[in-house]
């Protein structure tokens, strides 16, 4: 497959590693009420489309960005890409 | 001064040097390099002093060729810079004079090997090592990519023939047998 | 033998003669020719024995859809079986064999096989050695096996070496028949970047096969004055003997380009063949077409072939099959064979054609009918004719043509999973919509059967590739004749008609398997093994769909076909392993101090890719362990040096650092004085611990973390990760320092009496206390680092210099050391210091332990959130019963305590049910005088004393064991702080 990098461009999917779900950029809050059962819900639940599929990649062998890959499981269209800081801010991450 | 005398990534005091009749393999053992990352909010000065001192801040995907301090860019907000070790052997706290509070350096001399490839066989040589598109690259394109499974920065330098390779130091031996078993291949 | 076979004209090379051996007789050949032609040329038929039934066979096909002709080529290491005489490019020297029969080649033992077709039928495994079952292994798989496969293996290494390429490109053109040449023609001439590759050595594809002209030249002038021009263009990239082997995603192809295999033997360190990886924009697949057969009783005799196959040997190699042939086709492609073949001196027996309204010809007898059986053992001699009326003609011929019409070569377009459509004009599967990426299809490959559709083809999908503007250019003028085909698949009333010559399958196999149940296409193949092997069904799947959608009332679109899946014809597995293999197989690292510890006689084991020293083996010294007994006790007693260099260094800066360390790891890291140095435990976000290591603050915003060897990538990446996706804003910046700093391990008594004499600033106890961390200069002025940090349980320090110095240090260590005895020691001297200081490393941190089972549980902040904190206060991980690190002894000091063996109450049971607990790390403890072990134990902290039984059921191990505390020497650690 081929990822086209927002920075780098077109890039052979071998220099990437995997790693699943974006939904992972969704820590929860270790303070909540209920933290317990998030982390559980965000350790163990995932869903597992055939289709289109949030995805984390890291670009290991160039960069060290980790990207979002918006991906088709089926076909492995890639319909966007994303650095995963800008998505993390946008989902309202910080520090 | 110290009486400790530094070897060079393949051994020996000396570099290596590989003659083919189409291509040269020169390890380089002239350089000192230092990492140099944006602090969070200081992104501006850093691009200032980054720009004092190459002249441009290189972008993604590309080194400036510059003297005595060259650069190029590794990933976000991040760049590796390059002088010569005989002049720049401390290079990593000069330039952490130089940026300050803007940026945090690292000291990378020892972590790389470099190897200078010349001759009208290189774009042949890169095509049998790794996935950088050789022939459309130019002066000044800078690409991390996978030599003989090794993250390896491939830099296109002025004369056209010319290639340098960093890679990983501790691997110089695997990455410069892989450099001349492609040179016998191309031949 | 003279090339009694042998025509005028063709486009062998006739200055050159090659010399070459079939089956052990001498044969002369031209260069030019291929196995298959040159044993044509010297009147050789019988090339082989086919797979079940060892009937004779010969060749089929003049390219690489062989399913027949495969022999064992060269000798001794690099005998190769199994490859196709018909792609065999010939040169001086070749050395080649018939392969799978039983005595000579004519007279094959195994032909009995044949005589028992009746029991062999599909499904004849499945249904006969089912029972007993006892026999399977020792008496029916043995046979099998023996019987199975055609070529046999040298089983030496194979001396050649492969290489592996990248390639970019904005067209690959696949094929260089007349479309994939006449797109090459107008993309090169744009200015494009393009590859064209062809599997063949001649490029021209069809055209060199045939006698039409193209504009006022022959089809193969112009092939040769299109390749001089684009051999002139340095944007193009012309790759003869290259097979395009799969369409992989977003327009990655893999191509494997043979540059040695028509050499006697390859050059010295040049590769047999190149497997490239090509990266393109977009592709022209102009792959051609491949002719069918038509299966009819007895059809798989030595001289029986395709039509177009015929012809390609007569025009192209100036061979004839034989001075008598004879051609069966339903379509008007037959006839230009047969006209062809006429014109070149050879006798046409007839043509025999199924259609009513055939062509008729001056020159030869054309018969309305069909071929119902032939004769001949080891080649053909007479084929039977019922002609229209019923009658029965015998026709003298020892070649037949047969042409069943034409399967456009759809494989490439399928690799995506489209699936082809059925064209009916050309009853014949055609590309669908669904291409991979990129892709246009041209010419033959997408059912444009004629050479003026070919050469518009390719040029219409050159223009629509890169985007071009304006008007076609005008085409030469060429041949542009349907072929009027009327399906015609096999003649009613066969039995032993052969539809795949490589399984041996036949009309009759699949009627069974229709009869049995077997009725879907995917069902056939596996039942039936049609479409199997190495030519992969090329000439034979379609008649196969055929029949079972007759059998089973369907259209044949409605049948389908099976997926096609690369590599497109086979691929050598040293192709697809490169140069990685042995020494190779992938990089080493070596360490700072590899040549020192070389010199030094040390053994050395693979960490990874790193090289390690194990340990150092002294004059006298018989086994390992005397080495490393040796080791720890001079450790432990004087001073003892170990290059750490291995273990991964992350080099930690910004604003936020210590608040990011308190993130990553479990305890805290806010309060860690600068100059010090403090341990770390890495969990993963379930609570299972990831990792452990150090952090040496070295100022207020700049930190030195390690990791241990194994996790060194693994952790960087989760450490970015948290940086990146976590906590996004975080002001931190993070490079790995693992080669940039060569790092010594000084440990024992002695350590700081050593390291005095090297570094230039004061060392005292009192001055760099345990875990002191400091930059520092060494040796007059050399920038250093030194930790003041323990893993052998001594008074021990890490120093640290730029990797190019590491060589110098090392041998300064030992130099001034000398008055100290300093000690160079191994992997394993540092596994047994570890161990009996109860330090927990990956046998402890293997992926199912917690901070609780090892001993850590206080260590979790409650006070900040770090990676895995919460999931770690789970029930499942607390309460009682759950494991903790204890230390083993076996209460005979004799007794082994093996690592991996369970720990089980003295007088319970042994089973799963009561296990107790395990020993994860195990040695001989040179300062105890036994074997130790430390390993977990459910409730373990309150079971010191406690007699238990250590068993391995597997290697035979019980043994009487004590459980102690893990800290076997200085559980107090006054020594690290002396």
């Amino acid at each position: 497959m081929i990822i086209d990098h927002p920075l780098l461009g077109p890039r052979d999917a071998s220099e990437f590693t995997y790693m699943g779900d974006a939904k992972l950029i969704d820590r929860p809050d270790w303070q909540s009420q209920t933290a317990a059962q998030e982390f559980y819900e965000y350790g163990y639940l995932r869903d597992n489309p055939a289709g289109w599929h949030e995805e984390l990649w890291f670009h290991e062998a160039g960069d060290r960005s980790w990207l979002v890959v918006t991906r088709n499981t089926v076909t492995h269209d890639i319909s966007k890409v994303e650095l995963a800081r800008d998505v993390a801010r946008a989902r309202g991450r910080s520090k | 001064m110290h009486d400790l005398q530094p070897v060079t990534a393949l051994g020996g005091a000396d570099p290596h040097i590989d003659t083919f009749d189409h291509i040269t393999i020169t390890g380089n053992n002239g350089l000192a390099l230092a990492s140099v990352a944006a602090r969070m909010g200081h992104e501006k000065a850093c691009h200032t002093a980054l720009k004092k001192l190459l002249g441009t801040v290189p972008a993604p995907g590309k080194a400036v060729l510059h003297d005595p301090e060259a650069g190029f860019w590794m990933g976000p907000d991040q760049w590796m810079i390059g002088a010569p070790r005989e002049t720049h052997e401390l290079l990593a706290d000069a330039l952490k004079n130089k940026f300050g509070d803007a940026a945090s350096v690292t000291e990378q001399s020892g972590a790389w090997v470099c190897f200078d490839v010349i001759g009208p066989a290189m774009p042949d040589l890169c095509e049998r090592l790794c996935a950088v598109p050789i022939r459309r690259m130019v002066a000044g394109d800078a690409q991390r990519t996978m030599i003989h499974q090794l993250g390896c920065f491939v830099i296109r330098r002025d004369n056209p023939e010319h290639i340098r390779i960093l890679g990983p130091r501790a691997s110089a031996g695997s990455l410069h047998h892989a450099l001349i078993t492609a040179a016998h291949s191309v031949g | 033998m003279t090339q009694v076979n042998r025509l005028a004209g063709g486009q062998i090379d006739r200055t050159k003669t090659c010399n070459f051996t079939f089956d052990g007789n001498p044969y002369a050949g031209h260069s030019g020719d291929t196995l298959a032609s040159a044993l044509l040329a010297n009147g050789v038929r019988l090339m082989g024995r086919s797979f079940k039934y060892h009937r004779p066979r010969g060749v089929l096909t003049a390219g690489s859809e062989e399913p027949n002709a495969l022999v064992e080529l060269r000798g001794g290491a690099r005998q190769e079986p199994n490859t196709r005489a018909t792609t065999i490019e010939l040169y001086d020297g070749l050395l080649a064999k018939s392969q799978n029969h039983m005595g000579s080649l004519r007279f094959d033992l195994l032909a009995i096989n044949d005589r028992l077709s009746n029991f062999l039928t599909a499904g004849f495994y499945y249904k006969t050695f089912m029972w007993p079952a006892a026999f399977w292994e020792k008496l029916y798989e043995p046979i099998i096996r023996k019987a199975a496969g055609l070529g046999s293996l040298s089983l030496k290494d194979d001396p050649d070496v492969y290489d592996k390429g990248f390639l970019h490109c904005d067209l690959l053109i696949i094929g260089a028949g007349p479309a994939g040449l006449m797109a090459a023609l107008i993309a090169g001439r744009a200015g494009a970047d393009v590859i064209i590759a062809d599997e063949d050595f001649a490029l021209g594809g069809r055209l060199n096969s045939e006698t039409l002209s193209i504009a006022d030249q022959s089809g193969a002038d112009w092939a040769a004055a299109t390749i001089a021009e684009l051999s002139s263009l340095p944007n193009v990239r012309i790759m003869p003997r290259t097979t395009v082997i799969g369409a992989f995603d977003h327009g990655i192809y893999g191509a494997v380009e043979r540059v040695g295999d028509h050499l006697h033997t390859p050059d010295a360190n040049k590769p047999r063949q190149v497997l490239w990886r090509i990266y393109t924009q977009k592709t022209i697949l102009a792959a051609g077409a491949i002719e069918r057969p038509i299966a009819f009783e007895n059809n798989d005799r030595p001289g029986i072939m395709l039509g177009s196959a015929l012809r390609t040997y007569a025009n192209r190699f100036a061979v004839a099959a034989d001075k008598r042939v004879a051609i069966f086709t339903n379509n008007n492609d037959g006839h230009r064979t047969a006209a062809d073949l006429h014109a070149k001196g050879v006798k046409i027996s007839a043509v025999v054609d199924v259609r009513p309204d055939a062509p008729r010809s001056m020159d030869y007898e054309v018969l309305q009918g069909e071929v119902v059986d032939t004769k001949g053992r080891l080649g053909l001699t007479f084929a039977e004719v019922k002609l229209a009326d019923g009658s029965i003609r015998t026709l003298e011929c020892g070649a037949l043509g047969m042409s069943g019409g034409w399967n456009p070569n759809v494989h490439m377009t399928c690799h995506q999973r489209g699936r082809p459509v059925w064209n009916d004009g050309i009853a014949a599967f055609v590309p669908g919509a669904d291409l991979p990426t990129g892709m246009i299809v041209a010419g033959a490959a997408n059912g444009d059967m004629s050479t003026a559709g070919a050469l518009k083809g390719g040029a219409t999908a050159a223009k629509l590739a890169l985007g071009l503007k304006g008007r076609l250019p005008k085409l030469p003028k060429a041949e542009d004749a349907p072929i009027n085909l009327k399906p015609f698949w096999y003649v009613k009333g066969c039995s032993r008609a052969w539809l795949d010559q490589q399984n041996d399958v036949t009309v009759k196999d699949v009627k069974l398997s229709h009869q049995e149940g077997f009725r879907s296409v995917e069902h056939l193949k596996r039942y039936t093994t049609l479409g199997m092997a190495t030519d992969q069904g090329k000439t034979s799947n379609m008649g196969g769909l055929a029949i079972m959608a007759e059998l089973a009332g369907k259209a044949i679109p409605e049948v389908g076909t099976t997926i096609f899946r690369p590599p497109y014809t086979p691929t050598a597995i040293g192709a697809l392993g490169g140069r990685h293999r042995g020494q190779e197989f992938h990089p080493k690292r070596l360490t700072p101090s590899h040549k020192w510890a070389e010199e030094h006689g040390a053994v050395f084991v693979e960490v990874g890719n790193w090289l390690r020293a194990q340990w150092f083996p002294r004059e006298g010294e018989t086994t390992w362990r005397e080495s490393v007994d040796r080791e720890v006790l001079a450790t432990r007693k004087s001073v003892g040096v170990c290059d750490v260099t291995t273990l991964g260094k992350v080099d930690v800066q910004g604003t936020d650092a210590a608040d990011f360390l308190n993130k990553i790891y479990c305890n805290g890291f806010a309060k860690l004085a600068v100059g010090k140095t403090r341990y770390g435990l890495m969990l993963r976000e379930d609570g299972i611990a990831m990792d452990d290591g150090t952090a040496a603050r070295l100022a207020e915003d700049h930190f030195v973390v390690t990791t241990t060897t194994a996790n060194a990538l693994p952790v960087y990446r989760h450490m970015e990760f948290v940086r990146q996706c976590l906590f996004p804003d975080i002001d931190v910046q993070l490079i790995s320092t693992t080669e940039a700093w060569a790092q010594y391990a000084v440990a024992g008594p002695n350590s700081r009496n050593l390291l005095s004499a090297i570094v230039d600033q004061v060392i005292s106890n009192e001055a760099f206390p345990f875990m002191a961390c400091a930059n520092i200069t060494i040796c007059g002025g050399l920038r250093a680092r030194l930790f003041r940090i323990s893993f052998s349980g001594e008074l021990a320090y890490e120093i640290a210099v730029p990797t190019e110095y590491g060589d110098a240090l090392m041998r300064k260590i030992m130099e001034v050391g000398a008055q100290y005895d300093v000690t160079p020691y191994g992997t394993e001297a540092l596994g047994v210091m570890r161990i009996e200081k109860g330090h927990a490393a990956g046998n402890e941190l293997n992926g199912t332990t917690t901070a609780l089972n090892l001993g850590m549980a206080r260590m979790v902040s409650k006070k900040k959130d770090s990676i895995g904190s919460t999931l770690s206060e789970r029930d499942g991980l607390n309460g009682d019963g759950q494991l903790s690190q204890v230390g083993i002894k076996p209460v005979d000091p004799n007794d082994p305590v093996p690592a991996g063996a369970h720990l089980m109450d003295a007088d319970g049971p042994v089973d799963a049910a009561h296990d107790q607990g395990y020993a994860t790390s195990a040695c001989y403890s040179p300062h105890l005088g036994h074997a130790i072990a430390i390993g977990f134990l459910k409730n373990g902290t309150d079971r010191m004393g406690e007699r238990m039984r250590l068993v391995s059921p597997l290697t035979g191990v019980d043994v009487q064991v004590e459980i102690t505390s893990a800290h076997f020497i200085d559980p107090e650690g006054e020594r690290l702080r002396a």
